[in-house]
Formats: structure tokens, sequence, C-alpha cells
């Protein structure tokens, strides 16, 4: 293809400029209380995770240790049940929101970005459910 | 006192007494009148290593090649409008020393990054000015003006000192990745240059302004990559500034 003074080339436009047209701003405080949620569930998180690694991989004979009756044993106790629960959820939530942005900041279509989006949210959603309900209803007595 | 006289090279090497060295500048070439195509040109040089890219540029458009398109005004590192992508970094040609950036290879130079690219080094810098004309860059006050000047403690200017040096040459808010991917980000020079007003004890409107930082693509966006404080020829301490307005945001203390 041929350019000239009359027919330049077209200049490329950075994905989705600032423009007029752009969609006005949205009002809220979602994206402060996502940041703020992200500090301080990484602070929880930072305690539960070592402290579940150290039980269930190192102390007291480490991986090996681990069976049915291990976890059984653990899930019999309100304290270890919180503990895995609040694990899960924080864990959960904190790595979607990081996911979240890393869609917002990677994905270069619309499109893409949504069903990327509505994609994680159904995993995040199907695992805390499901992890949810099986500390709660964990039966030991399961045959 | 002793007059400055190159006694190294009269006691080391007599056979070269000329500053000159031989440099080959590598400069990314556009022209939509030609083609739509980027490419790189390699200029070959004699210059002092003393000297800046600038020089360098304007030889080559003065002796060698008058297409080539740069912009440039006061060339003494105020104006801001030589921000150029030297050996892959965000520095200003008129402050950038031959001899600092390893003139033994061939030094690249291109357009800042993120922008419209329009010609050669000239880039448009709509949407970088569009974002810091959102963050309502000037003083705002309620009431009667007062019949002498706005006065303010040592203490109170020194709050929002740093901020202030900022030249708007765009180094910074093209070189962060959050920018480059989605215009949209405010990015940090009008982060930068809101800092400066939400901090000042004079204005009025920091509710305002923190409101409008607030947004999606506002300060939360910022992941403190420190590319903008490592740009920046000003030495401002940047993701400092920004994450000043996240607290500012959270303890809505300013």
């Amino acid at each position: 293809m041929a350019f000239d003074v009359d027919n330049p080339a077209p200049v490329i436009e950075p994905p989705r400029a600032r423009t007029s047209k752009t969609p006005k701003a949205t009002r809220g405080n979602f994206e402060m209380h996502a940041w703020l949620f992200m500090r301080l569930s990484g602070i929880v998180l930072v305690v539960l995770v070592i402290g579940h690694l150290l039980i269930q991989l190192v102390l007291d004979g480490g991986v090996s240790k681990i069976n049915f009756a291990f976890v059984a044993g653990r899930w019999a106790s309100p304290f270890w049940m919180t503990w895995d629960l609040l694990m899960l959820w924080l864990a959960m939530l904190h790595g979607a929101n990081g996911l979240r942005t890393v869609i917002n900041d990677y994905a270069e279509r619309d499109g893409t970005r949504f069903w990327l989006k509505m994609l994680l949210y159904t995993a995040t959603v199907f695992t805390v459910l499901l992890g949810t309900l099986v500390i709660f209803t964990f039966d030991p007595n399961i045959r | 006192m002793a007059t400055p006289v190159m006694d190294k090279a009269e006691a080391g090497a007599p056979a070269n007494n000329s500053p000159y060295i031989t440099i080959t500048l590598r400069i990314r070439r556009f022209n939509p009148e030609v083609s739509d195509e980027a490419y790189w040109e390699d200029f070959t040089v004699e210059v002092d290593p003393k000297e800046r890219v600038l020089d360098v540029l304007h030889k080559i458009k003065w002796e060698l090649d008058g297409t080539l398109t740069f912009r440039r005004s006061c060339a003494h590192g105020i104006c801001g409008s030589d921000a150029m992508r030297i050996n892959g970094r965000n520095r200003l040609a008129c402050k950038t020393l031959i001899k600092d950036v390893n003139p033994e290879k061939p030094i690249t130079v291109e357009a800042i990054k993120g922008l419209t690219l329009q010609k050669d080094l000239v880039v448009d810098m709509e949407p970088f000015f569009q974002a810091y004309r959102d963050v309502m860059p000037f003083l705002v006050t309620k009431g009667n003006e007062p019949t002498r000047e706005r006065l303010q403690s040592p203490e109170d200017r020194e709050r929002f000192d740093d901020t202030t040096k900022c030249i708007l040459c765009a180094a910074c808010t093209s070189s962060c990745p959050v920018f480059w991917n989605d215009g949209q980000y405010f990015g940090p020079a009008a982060i930068v240059n809101a800092h400066r007003f939400i901090f000042d004890s004079r204005d009025e409107a920091g509710e305002q302004r923190l409101e409008i930082l607030n947004d999606r693509e506002g300060v939360w966006r910022c992941r403190t990559t420190f590319n903008c404080t490592e740009a920046c020829p000003r030495g401002i301490e940047i993701t400092k500034a920004i994450q000043e307005v996240k607290r500012a945001l959270i303890t809505r203390r300013y």
C-alpha cells in the first residue's frame, strides 16, 4: 500500500483512549474497598496459610500423617473449622480480586474482559460454596 | 588557582587530543505519509561525550536528515517537551549526557509509549493533558478574595513541595504499564498534580479531587511498580505521592 501527503497511514490509537465518548466515571467506593480488602486479607492470610502449612506438612510427621482420620479429628473442633473456613473465604476472594485486576489490565476487548470475569466469578462462587458446604456438613462416620 | 587543563591527555596519549568520539544513534522513525511501518534508522555522528542526546538530535536534524521530527522548546529541562525513550528508559533528551548512556553501543531513541505516535518522536499528548485537566489543577477557594496574599506556613508549604516540581513531560505516565494497557487510567502525572493541590492548606477542593481519583480508573489502579518514580527527570517521589492520595482517601485526612 502506498501512502503520501494526502493519504497518510492511519495512526495506531491506544486502546480505549480517553475521549468525550468515554463512559462517565463510576461513583462509589468499590475499588477502594477492594484495595483495602487485599491489604487486610493479605496480612491475615500470611498467618493462616503459614500456620496451615506448618501443621499439615512440617510438624508431627509431616505430610505422611495426613489421612481421613487426621482431617476428621481436626474438623471435630470448631476452632479448626473456623480457621479453614476463614482461610477458604479470604484466599478465594483475595485470589479472585487479584485475577480481576489482572483481567482488567490485560484483556484487550470488552467482550473478552466480560467473559473472563464471568468465568472467574463462577469458578470462585462454586469453589467457595462447595468448600463451605463440606466444612459444615462433614460427616466423620461416612461410609 | 590552577587553570583547567587536560593534563591527563598530555601525559597519557598525546596522539589523540580530540574530545570527540564516534557514536551511533539508533532512532525509531515513523512517517505516516510514507509508510504505516515504523523502523529503526542508524545515524553515525561525531560528538563530544559531554554533550546531550538533544545536541546529537539537533546535529542530525540540522546536518544529516532534516526530516527527523522531535519536540523541544527550552532545551534545559524545564519545559518538558523532549521526553523520549532513550536506551529503553524514559528521559529528557536535554538532560541526558552521551557519556551516561554507554556510547560504545548504539544508543536507541524512540517516542514515549502509550500515546498515539504521530511522526518519528512526536506523540499525541491530548489524552495525557485530558487526565491532567480532569483533576482540576488550579487553586479553588470559597468566600471573598482576601485583600492580601494567601499566607501559608513553611511547614504547610513543605507538605506538597515535592509535587510542585512536575513539568508535565509525561515521562512518568508513559512509563506506567497500567497506562500502556488502556489509556483510561489517570496516570501518575495527573495524580501528582492533584496531590499538589489536595495537600495545599490554601485549597478547598481537596474532597472533590479525591472523589475524582476514587474513580474506577483512579489511584486504585496503581500497582506500585515504581516505573514512574524511576522515570521522573525531576526526581519526584511519584509512587509515594500516589500512596499518600490513597491514604487520604481511606482516612479522609489531608
